[in-house]
């Protein structure tokens, strides 16, 4: 059994943080100079760490998948941004925060890390406003909260429903401006496709430029991945179309660990799937099921003809509805977490209530709040959601219900990170959703972007010193060493290996039955039978992909097949990967739902006596099966308890 | 009620920024009209793919109107024929039977071509970086409740702020001008306290900077308001000339 060295300082838990940051070690000014950083990913994570780190003075080279920082996924967040400024004197504090993020992860989080992050939550909200974000503000001119799932408070900031926008905006122009003054080198549609290393620390990249096509090296002291998450290992889910693992998983094939892979959130309330063509799923957000009441029909008969067309919802009179939140629920209704309201849609749905045509919906209702309300203030609190559900359904919802069914959000697993954010490969940190570290079996909504601006602005600029103090000695290094020589070859090869199968399949239709193994085994209730076939199957999406799949045009090149199955190549063993930590993980918690492992009532058995642990998985090699390691999570300052909704 | 419509597809391809392009046509039987526009262009893909040909390059990411990422000419209008949403949102509802589409990049001396209908949007990246931000470094910073602003002042700079940098300003401009897209930042950005001590230098930088990239002029034609899928105001313009002139008056 391999030590794991979380380096969680010692002291009482308010203490921590403080008492890390008075003892670390720093870099002083003229040695900052001498020091270089690649950051990869350009999001709220990316983006505010590779200013910050340029603004203190080191040498930056931040990669951009797409042709600006500005489009990264973050950018699609609605709803807020968590602080415990408790502005509104509902009684918020730094502790609460702390403890609703740790509850709502399922107690499966580190404690010191949560803490940390309620901590410097308030300092991000002072930076974006100093930035120029646009939080909305009361009449008087500070600034205004709303409530959010899973606390009972309002702490949640908010920039109309785009406040993802308006952070990414924030750190945007940050990285501007640090660009601007040199201390930054942006390099945009660039994808880092390798990590190199040498003498076992983490000391440059291998990344595609997307435009030409060709390999190229680029070396550091360190290398930071805000790369974002795998969820389009499902290929339909509401990530954007680039988002993908293939950065983290090429640190994991180099050694890195991989922190509870199995741990994804899917998200209740997307626009439904129409059709075999569709390409990405639409969020609506979480705010709807404030107002909106979700249904299906009691009867069965009522069901098929919705599904048939003979029907119409609004038909169905009130006593034949079966508001199933609501009645499994009574305490919470349509407001309980996200992971238990897709559930319960997927249990009705698979009983066959469902109302969209393939069966796969339910209804999220706003007449009741029409009429109590009027359709003035309904509109006023969702109106550009209600016009975006329309523009793509054609559906008008003020006058029928909305459908929705859930869809792959996010994913909490990702690599594993010490205190400090480093991975186990020294030199190599992995920040926001690209890490493991604070949402444990589920994210809270809003604590998103909470995360990925705390790891940028406010922890790794702080804990990366303590690692790159002991480089100061240590010289620039040239790309032209044989550990990049032959990192490039080997990718270089895998390339040419995937451009000479010329199969009969395009990239999507692999990607497509990737997409549909996951989903339907690994997805949002999984048990030992249908893992064990997952792991069947994707071993043949596997070898399908590797004999069949058909690449067009020239690898040196503007080629975005080529990038897609870059990307799907990993895609399928990140997917293999989940489906055996899903495997092993005998229990259910958050977004993790075991059929075997639930109570009475079909919520979340978690076993604390066997797997209060993060799984760390670490690659053995191209046939071996992986190595699991446990990181035990003692719970020094919190009490686990059993999550309840009904009462 | 959503049908299958036959279709043609008329798409400007282009291999490389200085080979010669030209218009191909391609035919698509049964597309559903509930699949968006980009999901119908996946399906030509996937058609050329499986004829051995090289699929039509097209820059497209979130799929749901905040990235920016999307572009396309669609019938003469940036974003398409419908109002108020980007590419990836429409739909092919807008269109009918035996239509015939066409499809072609952003065009404009600004945006040059990088292949078929993706364009090189870097200009906008070298705006933003001339003085497109607030000079704060992090941390250090008052308590965010230290300044209070009129909610009506931080509403107006939202409206500006909710530009999305796709492009299509330009690309509706018979001058291929991007004020829109300069005004829209500078306005942000003066209409708040955090902005003001850097207000004159910001306008000034940044229209130096537009003007230096081979962008046209602003003749108040308008076009660039009616295409933007973020209603972006053309008085933000307004506002970006007053700040600009009164930056000249002061040096």
């Amino acid at each position: 059994m391999k030590k794991i060295d979380s380096k969680v300082p010692k002291g009482p838990l308010a203490e921590k943080w403080t008492n890390y940051k008075n003892s670390q070690k720093l870099v002083n000014p003229a040695n900052k100079r001498r020091l270089d950083v690649i950051v990869v990913g350009t999001g709220l994570a990316g983006a505010s760490a590779a200013a910050t780190l340029g603004e203190l003075g080191f040498n930056v080279l931040n990669f951009c998948i797409q042709d600006s920082p500005r489009r990264a996924h973050s950018i699609a967040a609605q709803g807020g941004i968590n602080a415990a400024k408790n502005y509104p004197n509902d009684g918020d504090s730094v502790y609460r925060l702390f403890y609703d993020t740790i509850k709502g992860g399922d107690y499966r989080a580190r404690e010191a890390n949560v803490y940390r992050l309620a901590e410097v939550s308030n300092s991000i909200i002072d930076q974006c406003v100093a930035q120029g974000v646009p939080f909305a503000r009361e009449y008087g001119g500070l600034l205004a909260n709303r409530s959010f799932g899973g606390s009972q408070v309002s702490r949640t900031f908010y920039a109309r429903g785009q406040t993802g926008q308006q952070l990414l905006l924030g750190a945007y122009s940050a990285l501007c401006r640090a660009i601007n003054r040199k201390q930054v080198k942006l390099y945009t549609r660039y994808e880092m496709l390798d990590l190199v290393m040498i003498d076992g620390r983490a000391r440059g990249i291998i990344a595609r430029n997307l435009v030409t096509g060709k390999l190229e090296r680029f070396a550091a002291h360190a290398v930071v991945i805000a790369t974002g998450g795998y969820g389009n290992a499902f290929f339909l889910s509401t990530n954007a179309m680039t988002s993908n693992g293939s950065a983290a998983w090429q640190c994991y094939k180099k050694g890195a660990w991989f922190g509870n892979p199995c741990m994804a959130q899917i998200h209740p309330t997307c626009i439904p799937v129409h059709g075999e063509f569709q390409s990405k799923l639409t969020l609506m957000s979480e705010s709807l099921r404030n107002d909106g009441r979700i249904w299906v029909p009691k009867k069965m008969e009522d069901a098929e003809a919705i599904r048939a067309g003979k029907l119409k919802p609004t038909q169905i009179k009130e006593e034949d509805r079966d508001y199933y939140l609501e009645r499994r629920y009574p305490a919470f209704g349509n407001l309980v977490p996200r992971d238990v309201a897709s559930r319960a849609a997927k249990e009705r749905c698979d009983a066959g209530y469902g109302v969209e045509p393939s069966g796969l919906g339910v209804y999220l209702d706003f007449s009741e709040a029409i009429e109590r309300l009027g359709k003035e203030v309904v509109e006023e609190r969702y109106g550009n959601l209600f016009q975006m559900y329309e523009k793509i359904v054609d559906h008008n919802p003020y006058e029928t219900p909305m459908m929705i069914y859930p869809a792959i959000h996010y994913t909490m697993g990702g690599l594993w990170v010490d205190y400090e954010l480093m991975t186990n490969i020294p030199g190599l940190f992995a920040i926001g959703e690209a890490n493991f570290s604070d949402h444990g079996a589920n994210r809270l909504g809003a604590s998103a972007l909470m995360q990925g601006l705390a790891d940028g602005y406010f922890i790794l600029p702080y804990t990366i010193q303590n690692y790159l103090a002991d480089q100061i000695s240590v010289k620039r290094f040239s790309t032209d060493l044989p550990e990049f020589e032959q990192a490039e070859k080997e990718l270089s090869d895998r390339v040419n290996r995937l451009m000479s199968i010329q199969g009969k399949h395009s990239v999507d239709s692999i990607h497509k039955k990737l997409g549909h193994v996951m989903w339907e085994l690994v997805g949002m209730t999984r048990d030992e039978k249908g893992l064990k076939e997952a792991i069947v199957k994707l071993k043949e999406v596997k070898e399908d992909f590797w004999t069949n799949v058909r690449i067009p045009g020239k690898r040196d090149d503007f080629n975005m097949e080529l990038e897609k199955a870059l990307r799907l190549a990993d895609f399928i063993e990140i997917g293999e990967l989940m489906a055996h930590d899903a495997l092993d993980r005998e229990e259910s918690c958050g977004g993790h739902f075991r059929i075997e492992h639930q109570t009475e009532e079909g919520d979340t058995l978690r076993h604390d006596d066997k797997f209060a642990y993060v799984s760390i998985w670490e690659y053995r090699g191209e046939d071996k099966a992986p190595v699991m390691y446990k990181e035990t999570l003692e719970y020094e300052f919190v009490v686990r308890e059993q999550r309840n909704y009904k009462s | 009620m959503d049908k299958d419509i036959n279709i043609k597809v008329k798409v400007w391809r282009q291999n490389g920024p200085k080979e010669k392009g030209r218009f191909e046509t391609y035919e698509l039987k049964n597309i559903s009209q509930g699949s968006s526009f980009l999901e119908m262009l996946d399906i030509l893909n996937e058609q050329l793919v499986n004829d051995g040909k090289i699929p039509v390059a097209f820059d497209h990411d979130c799929r749901e109107g905040i990235c920016g990422m999307c572009s396309l000419y669609i019938n003469g209008h940036p974003h398409g024929p419908d109002g108020e949403i980007t590419t990836c949102q429409l739909h092919m509802r807008s269109f009918d039977e035996g239509d015939t589409i066409t499809i072609e990049p952003w065009r404009s001396a600004g945006f040059p071509i990088i292949k078929d209908l993706v364009v090189d949007r870097t200009a906008f990246e070298k705006i933003m970086q001339a003085g497109g931000y607030v000079s704060v470094n992090t941390g250090g910073i008052p308590d965010a409740n230290a300044i209070p602003i009129p909610r009506d002042k931080a509403e107006l700079a939202m409206d500006a702020a909710a530009c999305i940098g796709c492009g299509a300003c330009v690309a509706a401009c018979k001058n291929g001008s991007a004020m829109l897209f300069v005004a829209a930042k500078v306005s942000q950005l003066a209409l708040l306290p955090q902005g003001k001590p850097e207000a004159a230098r910001r306008a000034k930088s940044m229209v130096a900077k537009m003007d230096e990239l081979g962008f046209g002029n602003c003749t108040n034609i308008g076009a660039c308001e009616v295409e933007c899928p973020k209603n972006i105001s053309i008085s933000n313009i307004a506002r970006l000339n007053r700040e600009f002139l009164k930056a000249k008056l002061k040096d």
